[in-house]
């Protein structure tokens, strides 16, 4: 065997063993969600299929409304993940392809924002919301998530690496910014558009201590918090039904990141870089 | 950038202004009145407010407990970022190399970031619990006797530090990778030429290469450990053993939403809005040309 070939089968090795030690913590909560509670508090432990699967995940759906926090957090997710792409592209337009008085301070004052984590604004936030009349809908948990730096800095950043000669073309042509943004800049920013589209599902999908705090209503709450309440309210805790849950609330970001995770390469990391 | 312009002085402002509008409403408005909020004592439910200047920050100041959970998130930020990067640098390099397969290998690898900190610290509970968590029976083979993860301090610290590694090793693998495969090749064979030999080549190429996407992910991953954990940490450990995993995220959420300290607790957000924003000028300083205008 050829010293290449062994470095191949060991490296092929490696990669298989550091990939099952990754996996293995949601390999295990898949076996332990089809438990029964008396397969799950058998010892020593088993990682075996268990009977119980249909049962776990249903009720962890119906019993514990993991059916309808995932429903509101699709819904949250879905609308600032549409909307902050599009006003984060819109911004980085009037940045890129307009000269105005003072732009610099304007997109210095938009990237400042990019050390304001709602976390350490969490009190006046949830002030701010509770005065407008906000506690308990959607608006807590959309609004005030619809513009973000990272959106405006990634537009700005791929906008400006597309050759200015396009734009020229598209205003000989008599076309508007609008037009050009929709026909030319659009197709043209596929990546970027895919990556913000991931992080933002993944940010809203994940939130946890924001709903936490604001939303009083159970049928408003999301995922991440009817997490939570699973684990917290039984006296002993059912982790069949428990790991079942945890797969349920993994199960959408994953999709999505199947789905665009070669955009988020092309448009994010590799753009960071550059 | 001299790209060529639209005409229109109002137009910019249109197409700025949905952000603009949301970034004051909801971003500096907020961070001005925590400011504000932080100089007041409130009572009631915010019903009584009072001015007391800088006290609730001489109170911290003066609290060995607030002292205690700013360097139990220093510590856990620390491993988490050392520890994490290392093992994701390690990683991203071996699935870096020239084999069959290899885009199937890096999906394998990075998929867990899209999982939540909450969800990561579930399944964590559920494997370290005593008396029926597998993890837990396993180490008790090795030690013989079971390991109490969950009520001992420096046990429910790593914990905590190895389910966030977990949770995000993915992200820094998918921008070490990408870092990686924009590497200058030639570089690294002129070393090799010259006579260097492997681990000079990682050091003195490879690694002096990466640092720019090593400072980015510094803060990235700084401000997952001091923020994002808040969630891990309420499921698993709530703060405990004995306060031993009472981040500063955590302690504050406590005291302005179960205790309803609210002037205190916006004092703990002007303490982690200044540490945030010091990272951020090191960053800048350091790499932040490389990482953001360079190219």
């Amino acid at each position: 065997m050829s010293r290449h070939t062994r470095n191949q089968i060991l490296t092929h090795l490696g990669l298989i063993i550091i990939s099952l030690l990754v996996m293995a913590p949601v390999l295990f909560a898949l076996s332990k969600s089809t438990q029964t509670r008396a397969q799950v508090f058998h010892y020593p432990p088993t990682l075996g299929f268990g009977t119980a699967m249909i049962d776990n995940y249903r009720v962890a759906w119906n019993d514990f409304n993991l059916g309808l926090y995932m429903y509101n957090s699709l819904i949250i997710a879905a609308i600032v993940m549409i909307f902050k792409t599009i006003f984060s592209m819109f911004a980085g337009l009037g940045l890129v392809y307009f000269d105005f008085p003072l732009k610099n301070v304007v997109f210095y004052f938009i990237l400042f924002t990019l050390m304001m984590p709602t976390e350490i604004m969490i009190i006046a936030l949830f002030n701010l919301v509770s005065d407008l009349g906000w506690g308990n809908n959607y608006a807590a948990l959309t609004v005030p998530f619809l513009a973000s730096a990272t959106g405006v800095f990634l537009f700005r950043q791929h906008f400006s690496s597309i050759p200015g000669e396009l734009a020229d073309a598209a205003r000989v042509d008599g076309a508007g910014p609008v037009r050009f943004l929709w026909s030319v800049l659009v197709p043209m920013s596929r990546n970027t558009i895919g990556a913000m589209a991931l992080i933002q599902f993944i940010y809203m999908w994940n939130m946890y201590i924001w709903p936490l705090v604001v939303i009083r209503e159970n049928a408003r709450q999301v995922v991440q918090v009817g997490l939570r309440q699973m684990t917290a309210q039984q006296d002993v805790t059912n982790w069949g039904v428990v790991m079942a849950g945890a797969i349920l609330a993994m199960l959408p970001p994953l999709l999505i990141f199947i789905v665009l995770h070669e955009q988020f390469t092309k448009g994010f990391a590799l753009g960071q870089e550059k | 950038m001299s790209t060529a312009k639209f005409k229109g002085k109002i137009l910019p402002f249109v197409f700025l202004s949905p952000t603009l509008f949301i970034l004051v409403v909801f971003l500096y408005y907020p961070v001005i009145q925590t400011f504000v909020l932080s100089t007041y004592r409130v009572a009631f439910l915010g019903l009584r407010k009072k001015f007391v200047g800088l006290e609730n920050f001489v109170d911290l100041a003066q609290d060995p407990n607030y002292w205690h959970t700013i360097w139990v998130t220093v510590l856990i930020a620390a491993v988490v970022v050392v520890g994490g990067l290392g093992i994701s640098l390690a990683i991203a390099m071996l699935a870096n190399q020239k084999i069959r397969g290899a885009s199937i290998y890096r999906v394998l690898l990075i998929w867990p970031f899209a999982l939540s900190p909450a969800v990561a610290g579930v399944i964590f509970l559920f494997m370290f619990s005593p008396g029926y968590g597998t993890v837990n029976y396993l180490t008790s083979l090795v030690t013989g006797s079971e390991l109490n993860w969950l009520g001992k301090p420096s046990l429910a610290i790593t914990l905590i530090i190895m389910a966030s590694i977990w949770r995000n090793l993915g992200y820094n693998v998918v921008f070490y990778l990408a870092g990686l495969q924009n590497l200058n090749t030639e570089v690294l064979e002129a070393a090799s030429i010259d006579g260097a030999n492997a681990w000079q080549r990682f050091w003195k190429v490879t690694f002096a290469l990466l640092s720019p996407m090593t400072f980015f992910l510094l803060i990235t991953n700084i401000t997952y450990s001091f923020f994002d954990l808040f969630g891990m940490i309420d499921i698993v450990t709530k703060g405990g053993p004995l306060d031993a995993t009472n981040v500063m995220i955590y302690n504050l959420y406590r005291d302005g939403f179960e205790y309803y300290k609210t002037g205190l607790a916006a004092a703990q957000s002007v303490i982690l809005f200044a540490l945030v924003v010091g990272l951020t000028i090191i960053q800048f300083r350091t790499s932040g040309q490389k990482v953001y205008y360079g190219g």
